[in-house]
């Protein structure tokens, strides 16, 4: 096995976990549940590739796959924190609403129960291995990006707030809704990006083409503490467990099911806190009175 | 223990006179319906179609004739099961949301205690082996859950669902290397426990998958409902739910009764996969339970955690998914998984709103 070839294969695996995790860090160190990381990829990568197919440039689909992720951030963000809605239903719900959404607009757009025409991307390099896509660099840049707002900025400490002691931030003057709002629209749009990194990579949508990687992400939110550093290393845990499947299929040492369920396991060990107890925020899930 | 349960057990959770209960049941629904007719709308028009035609066409498809009613049977059997199973769990104040796996789980073991019997059991002993070994299987994957939160305080929210994962990657595993007729992902066809259809009996469901996994829906629907609120177990149980700081003080074990929720809870959606094993298709295939498990919360949401609810709201969502089929010449049958979302959006932004202004008029209206 090729270790350049395993660690470059390794981090375009994790780039739309990387871009998901950063998201659902956020959402949930403000106090918002996030089931919703599968909806917000899967309708950012339907709009990216309708404005990329509309207009020919990948740059005007990554502004509509933002858009769109922040669509469905905004719904899930008026739900829950306007009408204190089930944050874990309106979760589940608005997975549903992503796959039905897509499935409805795939077929009134591009007349196809399952995947649109080709494209256009970024890149395209043989030689780069695709690292010649800007995309990518960013999704590298988001963790440490979302680390230094959340330790080093007064909106992370609000953040933060909001999430441990909402009512020792209101008393201080912090509009504990308007974070939350802020924080589900970002998360919204950050996981919005690892879904356009999935369909411009693939130069096309196709349906729940995002396959429970937005599970994954969140698996990656708990088995990394919910710190945006450690969520990041989470993700190249299990982008590195995938790679490994890949590259040693054929040989059939584990059946690729095992390896399917790593990222899985290891978070319920780490709930259980087997190996160091994985603590969610206090005020997750709470709607705020 | 049993002292301050007795003594607890005469007062009713609130003294609400029974109106306000369906006032405060029945609104968030209602207001939901009106929401989808209003989104089916748009949808239909984008299509450049006439509503009210489109929505003749459902009605048609669906209760209008005896195939489709059957279809739409079917579908609710399975959506009941799952539907039961998280309103079972939700009153104990436990989110199951691993309907799917727990579903998956119980057809496959059912498919194995079907193929393990010999040809032409009689269906008074194969059934009810079946159905053990499905409620088995599904208990088995709910009390996992159970025991990580009693145990060690994981939230079953999230075990639960990274189970599902866990679960079917394995029962894939066991499909694809192990068990399957070659060329497909099921297994061999069972013959014992097949359970008969509608259609045997009536012939006008002819065609239709409906069966009389319909009906052991509605026993388990009935015995929930007399469990939950005329035995002293489902006493215990609610009390965890509304609030298990009081019930522990109490005398009431809630770890106890959270591991035995989440397990029965697994239990039922596991009898769920006798609907499609042994009365559609007679054997487990890989992915039939995809979709019912997480259709199962809309259930028991719109359903409002009610026994007779979740069986009302499995018939509509299967309705919807149905109706989908009915119409899909005119517009894409994707519209009813956009009118799902929406739906369970809507109630549950509903809920506590209604519940709002509900007790508000009422308190104005009593001063």
């Amino acid at each position: 096995m090729n270790p350049i070839s395993f660690v470059t294969q390794m981090i375009r695996i994790a780039i739309p976990y990387l871009f998901a995790a950063s998201g659902g860090v956020i959402a949930e160190r403000s106090g918002i549940v996030s089931l919703t990381l599968e909806g917000f990829m899967l309708s950012g990568a339907f709009a990216a590739v309708l404005g990329t197919s509309y207009t020919g440039s990948p740059w005007v689909g990554v502004l509509c796959g933002i858009i769109g992720g922040l669509i469905f951030a905004m719904i899930h963000a008026v739900a829950t924190i306007r009408y204190r809605a089930d944050q874990v239903v309106v979760g589940v719900a608005i997975n549903l609403l992503a796959i039905g959404v897509t499935r409805f607009f795939l077929k009134l757009f591009f007349a196809s129960s399952s995947n649109s025409p080709r494209v256009a991307g970024f890149g395209g390099n043989i030689r780069a291995n695709g690292f010649d896509n800007p995309l990518l660099w960013i999704g590298i840049l988001v963790a440490p990006a979302v680390t230094f707002m959340f330790y080093h900025t007064p909106f992370g400490l609000r953040i933060r707030a909001a999430g441990e002691h909402p009512d020792a931030a209101e008393s201080v003057g912090v509009s504990v809704k308007r974070v939350r709002y802020i924080a589900v629209a970002l998360s919204g749009m950050l996981a919005a990006l690892g879904g356009v990194y999935l369909a411009l990579d693939q130069h096309q949508f196709t349906d729940q083409m995002t396959a429970g990687r937005g599970f994954i992400a969140i698996s990656a939110v708990i088995f990394g503490r919910w710190d945006p550093v450690r969520a990041a290393g989470a993700c190249l845990l299990f982008a590195a467990a995938e790679t490994l499947q890949i590259q040693l299929q054929g040989s059939h040492a584990i059946a690729s099911q095992f390896i399917e369920m790593i990222p899985y396991v290891l978070t319920i060990i780490a709930l259980a806190g087997v190996v160091g107890r994985a603590v969610p925020p206090a005020a997750l899930g709470k709607a705020e009175a | 223990m049993s002292a301050s349960v007795a003594s607890g057990r005469q007062l009713t959770f609130s003294a609400k006179p029974w109106r306000e209960h369906l006032e405060e049941a029945l609104f968030p629904p209602l207001v939901a319906l009106l929401v989808a007719l209003i989104c089916g709308d748009l949808l239909i028009l984008s299509y450049g179609q006439s509503p009210a035609a489109v929505y003749r066409l459902l009605l048609e498809g669906t209760w209008g004739n005896a195939y489709g009613f059957g279809q739409v049977l079917y579908k609710a059997t399975t959506l009941a099961f799952t539907g039961l199973a998280v309103s079972y769990g939700l009153r104990a104040g436990l989110f199951n949301i691993g309907g799917e796996s727990q579903l998956a789980a119980g057809g496959f073991a059912a498919a194995l205690a079907g193929l393990a019997l010999p040809v032409g059991a009689p269906l008074v002993i194969a059934l009810p082996l079946c159905m053990i070994a499905a409620g088995a299987a599904g208990g088995v994957v709910g009390a996992v859950p159970g025991y990580l939160r009693t145990r060690f305080g994981a939230h079953e929210v999230i075990t639960t669902i990274m189970l599902n994962f866990v679960v079917l990657a394995l029962l894939n595993w066991f499909i694809a290397g192990h068990l399957h007729v070659p060329e497909t992902l099921h297994t061999p066809e069972i013959h014992a426990g097949v359970l008969p259809r509608l259609a045997d009996i009536d012939s006008r469901f002819h065609g239709s998958a409906a069966n009389l996994a319909l009906v052991v829906a509605i026993v388990v629907a009935v015995a929930v409902w007399f469990y939950l609120f005329h035995a002293r177990g489902g006493y215990e149980l609610r009390a965890v739910g509304l609030q298990p700081d009081a019930a522990e003080y109490g005398g009431i074990s809630v770890g106890r009764v959270w591991m035995r929720a989440m397990t029965w809870s697994g239990v039922i959606a596991g009898v769920g996969g006798i609907n499609y094993v042994l009365g559609y298709k007679h054997y487990y295939e890989d992915g039939f339970a995809s979709g019912a498990g997480f259709l199962g919360i809309a259930v028991a949401l719109v359903g409002r955690n009610h026994p007779i609810g979740v069986l009302v709201a499995a018939f509509f969502f299967a309705t919807l998914s149905q109706g989908g089929l009915a119409i899909h010449a005119f517009v894409p049958k994707q519209m009813m998984d956009v009118l799902q979302g929406v739906v369970i959006i809507a109630v549950a932004m509903s809920v506590p709103e209604v519940t709002r202004v509900l007790r508000g008029a009422h308190r104005r209206s009593d001063a």
